[in-house]
């Protein structure tokens, strides 16, 4: 039964071109300028689910920091670096939406692996910018103006990236910073945390959240416009219209005719 | 604040934070000269950009300070620089030319929120052409189109149909944008960046299924946009029955800016190793561009309105646009953009005449242009002057971009593309020639709907007309400026997608 | 008719909305909401408001006139934002320019705070708009129709 699981595994593209498919007929059959917007919507929202379908990783929960995760920290070192860090998160955290998935596959290779990555780049950004960026900085880029703005998200990525290189191997014993057993340790930690909470990829949520927007905005113009239509016409059928324009253009005969 | 590195951003955040200002001015003169102001500002901005591109090259802008591959970029090279100067060339023309026209056909208490709309129109605009993330030209496309749909429908003051067009449009525009971020989401779930050069790097190579269905969605969809035939069912309408500057400005530069994001998408994004490119470029570009030419040009023959003719004709003139593009060449590509740029001044020029006739006639059907030369002689020379120039008259912009088509086709081996090319411009010949005949040939209606004085329009609408009509001989004389930028950035683009320089 | 227990209602819950709407907005920057979601609920409290005192005595609460100027402050506000990291130095929206002394990001705090203020103040004053517009329209049209 080798289709049928073929079919089951993809469930959610199905409900995606199931939706899409309903909501282009309903755009091209009705006559009604309202249920055309309404099929529009439909349309839309079969997109914004087919988006969330990308960003979707097994096991993974919803792109929300959650909270305390990096306070289960027992090593009482970087216990400042901890509360800062809860801080930066929303900082970094949400503007960052738009980077987390550039490690990101988002397609069909093995997901847990990269999304636990992907979820402890992000916390390792975090903490470093906590414990101390220029440090940071300095040690991994050596090149780098410590002093300038211009290069922090560059270097917060950078570390990222390099932790990300190292992580195969056991609790990152490559990872060098300077005065880095504290970061060190808050590297295993961090480690030993994602391994935990999975988080689904926030990029397409964001994109969505976008197009959402977009989508709400030609819903309300398209509504306007129907109401004009129907107090220009008194009617918002769309062969009535029609009918109505060819009778102002070309008399009534002619538009009798256009019309059978 | 360092002016040089904050100028890739600027034609966008100009207009962006301005047009909101615009809604805070008391109504009558002050939104107009403000948005007029505004115009020119950017415009400032884009010419500044263009020169600085033409000395260093290409200019990267990191939105946020964050790095390309994930943060948002802007980036401009010669080919969006271009369109750039284009859209804000445009825009400078059209907005001083709005005043006398929007007086008088939209209603005194929208006309702030016209401008505040046209304003955000061209920030839409703008950016799709200066961004270099594949998400943010959809977020600039729908910024454009939906302040344009607005736009169309503020036409009905005059004819009601003007609702009925902008809902079309609406509704088509809406499922092109859609379907193109179907495309786009395809296209990350292949790679997982966003970034037109970095999707260019990942997508090297792969040509999966997931990324040729991406890329059929994102032709269908940019091809809804740019009214490629036949998709173009939304565009005579909406032409025809906005009110006249609307008209003027995008007929000249939104379906300009949707083939530059075709360009973009086809050869800096997938390029050549992508192995659906040369088919869409043979089964697709190609016979929709010539079909487009003829069809078009052969409906357009047949109006009785003269803005729907010319709606039809800028379907047409689309053709050869992606006619050039689909040769693959370097030639063809110089081409594609030498008329994207040509194109939208005769256009302009064009809708702009016809907004001069509908300020003194009250009306856009051919019947209002009887006589015409005998009652507005200095549109009336316009009128010709830019027709002259569709046609492809030498010495006109349009002979330039003909011409360089007609090499382009020989030089690629379409041999009968070129005979069709002519062909087609004969078509031209004969619906401009009809309006011609009309203008100079009938005696002016004496009494009736058509009665027009003997008063040509006001200066505020000549100065900007005459602009357009003299860039159109200008840059018809010295071919020079657009061609050799044009090459450049054909050339650019040609080695972006892997072809032969 | 006077719908008593509907009244009493909405000015009980009147409140409580308008706080639900300002929680969204500042928690934003933790956990799911943000100056979207919370224009909409700041919007939807007045909604309500006119759905049982009627538009023309919500009107008189927010007119329109305000609502158009609120749109243009909350943009101006997200766009200002923009430009003042552009004249501190950095490029548009780059937010580490506000508290470029700051150890870890506090400037991007503060940037995304801005921001969502706007944002949420130019989405709750447009959906208000279009809320108007829609139900203030003259009636011209039987109820029968409908």
């Amino acid at each position: 039964m080798g289709w049928f699981e073929f079919v089951l595994d993809r469930y959610n593209y199905w409900i995606v071109i199931v939706l899409m498919m309903t909501g282009l007929y309903i755009v091209f059959a009705r006559g009604n300028l309202v249920k055309k917007i309404v099929g529009l919507n439909l349309f839309q929202t079969s997109v914004f689910i087919f988006y969330i379908t990308i960003g979707k990783i097994a096991g993974g929960t919803a792109p929300i920091y959650i909270d305390g995760e990096l306070d289960h920290g027992d090593d009482a070192g970087h216990g400042e670096g901890v509360a800062a860090g809860h801080e930066t998160v929303v900082g970094d955290g949400s503007e960052s939406l738009h980077q987390a998935p550039a490690e990101d596959g988002a397609n069909a290779l093995p997901h847990a692996e990269e999304h636990a990555s992907e979820a402890l780049s992000s916390k390792i950004e975090n903490t470093f910018a906590a414990n101390d960026l220029k440090a940071g900085l300095e040690s991994v880029e050596p090149s780098a103006d410590a002093g300038s703005l211009h290069t922090a998200p560059d270097g917060a990525d950078k570390i990222a990236n390099d932790s990300l290189l190292h992580l195969e191997k056991p609790a990152a014993p490559g990872f060098e910073v300077e005065g880095g057993a504290d970061a060190a340790n808050a590297l295993a930690d961090v480690v030993h945390h994602s391994s935990e909470v999975i988080y689904t990829n926030p990029l397409p949520h964001v994109l969505i959240l976008t197009a959402i927007v977009v989508g709400v905005a030609t819903t309300a113009v398209g509504l306007a416009l129907a109401v004009r239509i129907r107090e220009a016409y008194g009617t918002i059928e769309e062969d009535e219209l029609e009918t109505m324009d060819n009778v102002a253009e070309f008399g009534d005969t002619a538009a009798a005719g256009l019309a059978s | 604040m360092n002016f040089a590195e904050q100028l890739p951003v600027l034609p966008v955040i100009t207009p962006l934070i301005l047009a909101p200002v615009t809604l805070l001015l008391p109504q009558g003169r002050a939104p107009h000269l403000f948005a007029t102001f505004v115009s020119w500002l950017t415009f400032a901005a884009c010419a500044f950009l263009l020169a600085a591109v033409s000395d260093v090259g290409v200019i990267s802008y990191h939105l946020g300070d964050w790095a390309p591959p994930l943060g948002i970029e802007y980036r401009i090279d010669l080919a969006n620089a271009l369109v750039l100067m284009l859209v804000s060339g445009i825009a400078a023309v059209v907005f001083p030319f709005a005043y006398a026209s929007v007086r008088l056909e939209i209603d005194e208490r929208q006309s702030t929120f016209f401008y505040c709309a046209m304003l955000i129109c061209m920030t839409g605009l703008l950016g799709v052409t200066i961004t270099g993330d594949a998400f943010n030209v959809f977020v600039f496309l729908e910024i454009s189109s939906l302040s344009t749909y607005a736009l169309i429908a503020m036409g009905a003051r005059r004819d009601r149909r003007a609702l009925t067009a902008a809902f079309n449009y609406l509704v088509m525009g809406t499922i092109g944008a859609t379907f193109f971020v179907i495309g786009i989401g395809l296209l990350y779930q292949a790679t997982g960046t966003l970034n037109m050069a970095d999707l260019h790097d990942k997508l090297a190579g792969n040509s999966s299924r997931v990324v040729g269905a991406g890329f059929a969605f994102i032709v269908v969809g940019v091809g809804l946009k740019l009214a490629m035939f036949p998709l173009h069912l939304w565009l005579p309408n909406a032409y025809a029955h906005a009110p006249s500057a609307v008209s003027a400005f995008i007929a000249a530069t939104a379906t300009k800016v949707a083939v530059y994001v075709l360009i973009r998408f086809f050869y800096s994004v997938f390029g050549f190793d992508f192995a659906f490119e040369a088919a869409a470029f043979t089964w697709v570009l190609l016979p929709l561009g010539l079909a487009g030419m003829f069809v078009a040009s052969f409906v357009a023959l047949f109006q009785e309105d003269v803005k729907r003719m010319l709606a039809y004709s800028s379907v047409a003139q689309i053709g050869y646009m992606l006619l050039g593009l689909s040769f693959a060449t370097v030639e063809g590509l110089t081409a594609t953009l030498v008329h994207v740029f040509n194109h939208a001044l005769m256009k302009g020029a064009l809708f702009m005449a016809v907004a001069c006739v509908v300020f003194r006639a009250g009306s856009h059907s051919i019947d209002a242009f009887a006589g015409l030369s005998k009652r507005m002689p200095v549109t009336t020379w316009a009128f010709i002057l830019s027709g002259l120039s569709l046609i492809g008259v030498p010495l006109t912009v349009g002979f330039v971009s003909k011409w360089y088509l007609l090499e382009a086709a020989f030089a690629a081996g379409h041999w009968y593309a070129g005979f069709l090319i002519v062909a087609s411009s004969l078509i031209a010949v004969l619906y401009i020639g009809r309006i011609a005949e009309v203008m100079l040939l009938r005696e002016p209606h004496e009494e009736g709907r058509y009665a027009i004085p003997a008063k040509d329009a006001p200066l505020s609408m000549l100065i900007p007309m005459w602009v357009l009509v003299g860039a159109n001989i200008y840059f018809g004389v010295r071919t020079g400026l657009t061609v050799d930028i044009a090459t450049r950035a054909a050339e650019a683009l040609m080695l972006t997608a892997g072809g032969a320089p | 008719m006077d719908h008593a227990i509907l009244k009493v209602t909405t000015k009980i819950l009147f409140a409580p909305i308008i706080l639900f709407a300002l929680y969204v907005q500042f928690h934003g920057d933790y956990g799911p909401g943000g100056g979207f979601q919370a224009g909409v609920i700041f919007a939807v409290a007045f909604i309500l408001h006119a759905f049982c005192f009627g538009l023309e005595a919500t009107k008189k609460a927010l007119p329109q006139k305000a609502l158009i100027i609120a749109m243009v402050i909350g943009l101006l506000f997200y766009a200002g934002t923009g430009v003042a990291t552009m004249l501190l130095g950095a490029n548009l929206l780059g937010y580490d320019a506000i508290d470029p002394e700051s150890t870890h990001h506090a400037g991007q705090h503060y940037g995304i705070l801005l921001v969502e203020w706007g944002v949420g103040v130019t989405v709750a004053s447009t959906m208000l708009t279009i809320f108007y517009h829609f139900t203030g329209r003259e009636r011209d049209i039987d109820q029968e129709d409908w």
